[in-house]
């Protein structure tokens, strides 16, 4: 049998009963909806976590003080830990692998400018940082390689900040209080956005040992290091360990690599996408089971007709491959609609609300489909086996 | 030449835990050209024997010789084949498929022999206008009369050119005029050669065959023949 009348015949008893093919491709096609629409929204979610999180490169390590214990990160402020210091951060500098070192310490202070004043988040950083974390001088430079312990008291601004305290005039060079130490503005940085809820324009950057000194610490936040690509990870950490257990005596911080946070973040975000698309797939089932009623009706309404196929010298696999494909292409129908109604409702759901993350991979629209024509093809095989098992003498008595 | 031979036929059927002898030593010759009625109370085994005749069935023992070939142990799908090389049924109830139109009905049997558009296209053209139903082409089986109905039915049984053509009851959801007719144009086929074989209860009908055989309990009980 040609495949042209294989498909004619078939879409003739699709067509035959309008109202009730219509109604079981709607069933596959609220499942593979369904299906499309949470898993857009469970992999824009995965996509936007992971750029957010990548954005800084994916060559750093990050050093803690303190060692995690089950409980999470110690702070560093109690027990015997030993502090992380620019000195640790220097002694770092030299390994071979390191392409740069930031030490890092955050808090909040007030800067003023012009009479003009405003409390922000203040982070005592590196020269290098721009190029750790991938951030751009809008105007003016970055701090400048001072001798760490004892730099000058320069200040580079965020792109708000600037905004707020200086308006449209010029802030290169100017003097501005933070904290009650005065210091002068050497740069702007370009706008970084928020990144997880942190806004890093509104923001100023001043050396690390002047913001130990302004928050009264004796211990570094934190020490990022950017390593060399063509370095192993491994490497990278146990060198690290071993400088800072020399220096300490033991092992008092803990190194998290970036590849462990993306890891564990992605490990999360796939079982996340993941359980959303069961979800979908308790629908589909229910479309599943749809199919298989309505063949199994299909096959007993027209019981004559295959007595009579038969007795025109129709052969069993010609018979249950009539149903059979029927089935699929119910669902295959189903399927289409399913994917045009997702794509539509998540497309929607972006236009609304564009802050929700939506993506829809092609890979995922190619499954979703192969899964709708999977779906009708279990689905179609035992009521087209009961079919093509007919004894062709009963079906045509059937009447 | 014989067109179908057959040879100590026996179908048996196990109904709960008693055999019955739905056909018992059946020994039968039709020569092509042939018109054949088969009469007999129901349960005599005259449509046991067209459904064995029309390779729906097959005998549980015996030889049955169609066209020369021996087909008693074809498979499943070589029977298939031959049904729709070689047979050609009409029944009592028509078995139109509602959904499609006359010339879709007529075309179904080419269809399943995977025959091309174009030369299904002018066969069914020829069959349909063979039995003046040309202007009926479009038309679903609903739109049409129960006379017209058979006459569709017997296009496409004609349809594949074959040599055998059985027809079980073919007047018994018909009118008398219809029913008539319809006797008319199967007799017209056979005249031009096709081997007909009618099964019916119907004395009147059954007397028209120039053989005619009566079945009783699984076996041909008296055989007449005319001229």
């Amino acid at each position: 049998m040609r495949t042209r009348d294989f498909l004619a015949l078939t879409f003739s008893s699709i067509v035959a009963h309008r109202l009730r093919s219509a109604l079981t491709a709607l069933g596959i096609a609220v499942g593979i909806a369904a299906v499309i629409l949470l898993t857009s929204i469970g992999e824009g979610i995965h996509r936007f976590v992971l750029q957010e999180f990548t954005q800084f490169g994916t060559t750093l390590v990050a050093i803690n003080p303190g060692k995690a214990t089950t409980a999470g990160t110690s702070m560093g402020v109690f027990g015997t830990e030993r502090p992380l210091s620019i000195e640790d951060a220097e002694a770092l500098r030299r390994l071979p692998f390191v392409r740069a070192v930031v030490p890092f310490v955050q808090g909040n202070a007030e800067v003023e400018a012009d009479n003009r004043r405003r409390r922000v988040a203040v982070y005592g950083a590196g020269p290098q940082m721009p190029e750790a974390f991938s951030m751009a001088v809008r105007s003016g430079r970055f701090l400048p390689a001072d001798d760490p312990t004892a730099p000058r008291a320069f200040a580079v601004l965020g792109s708000k900040l600037r905004q707020e305290l200086f308006g449209d005039s010029n802030p290169l060079g100017k003097r501005i209080t933070i904290g009650g130490s005065r210091y002068r503005v050497i740069g702007v940085m370009e706008s970084k956005g928020t990144v997880l809820g942190f806004d890093l324009d509104d923001t100023v950057y001043i050396p690390a040992a002047r913001a130990l000194s302004l928050f009264n610490r004796d211990s570094l936040f934190e020490i990022d290091v950017m390593y060399r690509e063509e370095v192993a990870v491994d490497t990278v950490v146990a060198g690290i360990k071993r400088t800072l257990t020399a220096r300490h005596g033991k092992e008092d911080y803990t190194v998290t690599t970036q590849q462990q946070m993306l890891d564990v973040l992605g490990s999360i975000l796939n079982v996340l996408t993941f359980a959303v698309a069961a979800i979908g797939g308790i629908s589909l089932l229910v479309g599943a089971i749809g199919i298989v009623t309505i063949m199994s009706i299909a096959v007993n309404e027209r019981t004559s007709e295959i007595g009579l196929l038969r007795a025109l010298g129709a052969r069993r696999s010609q018979v249950l491959n009539l149903f059979l494909g029927e089935a699929i292409v119910l669902a295959a129908i189903g399927g289409i609609s399913g994917l045009g109604l997702g794509i539509g409702i998540a497309w929607l759901l972006h236009t609304v609300m564009p802050s929700l993350p939506v993506h829809t991979p092609l890979l995922y629209v190619v499954l979703a489909e192969a899964l709708a024509v999977s779906i009708g093809l279990i689905a179609g095989v035992a009521p087209a086996q009961r079919a093509a098992r007919l004894d062709p003498i009963e079906a045509l008595r059937a009447e | 030449m014989p067109v179908i031979q057959l040879q100590q036929i026996h179908r048996d059927f196990q109904v709960g835990d008693q055999i019955v002898h739905a056909l018992d030593d059946i020994n039968l010759q039709i020569d092509a050209g042939d018109y054949l009625s088969i009469m007999g109370p129901s349960g005599s085994g005259k449509s046991t024997l067209l459904n064995l005749i029309g390779l729906l069935d097959r005998a549980t023992s015996g030889h049955y010789i169609l066209n020369g070939q021996d087909v008693t142990a074809l498979s499943d799908t070589e029977q298939a084949i031959t049904r729709n090389k070689t047979i050609g049924f009409v029944f009592q109830s028509f078995h139109l498929v509602p959904r499609l139109s006359a010339a879709a009905n007529v075309e179904l049997p080419l269809m399943l022999a995977g025959m091309s558009v174009e030369e299904r296209r002018s066969k069914v053209a020829q069959a349909l206008e063979a039995l003046h139903l040309s202007d009926r082409a479009e038309h679903k089986p609903d739109q049409l009369s129960g006379g017209q109905r058979q006459r569709v039915a017997i296009a496409r049984a004609t349809v594949t050119e074959p040599a055998v053509l059985l027809a079980d009851e073919p007047t018994g959801n018909l009118d008398r005029k219809s029913g008539l007719d319809v006797m008319a144009i199967l007799e017209t086929l056979n005249d031009r050669g096709i081997t007909l074989i009618v099964v019916t209860h119907d004395a009147a009908l059954g007397q028209r065959a120039r053989r005619q055989l009566h079945m009783l309990d699984g076996r041909i009980h008296r055989e007449e023949q005319e001229g």
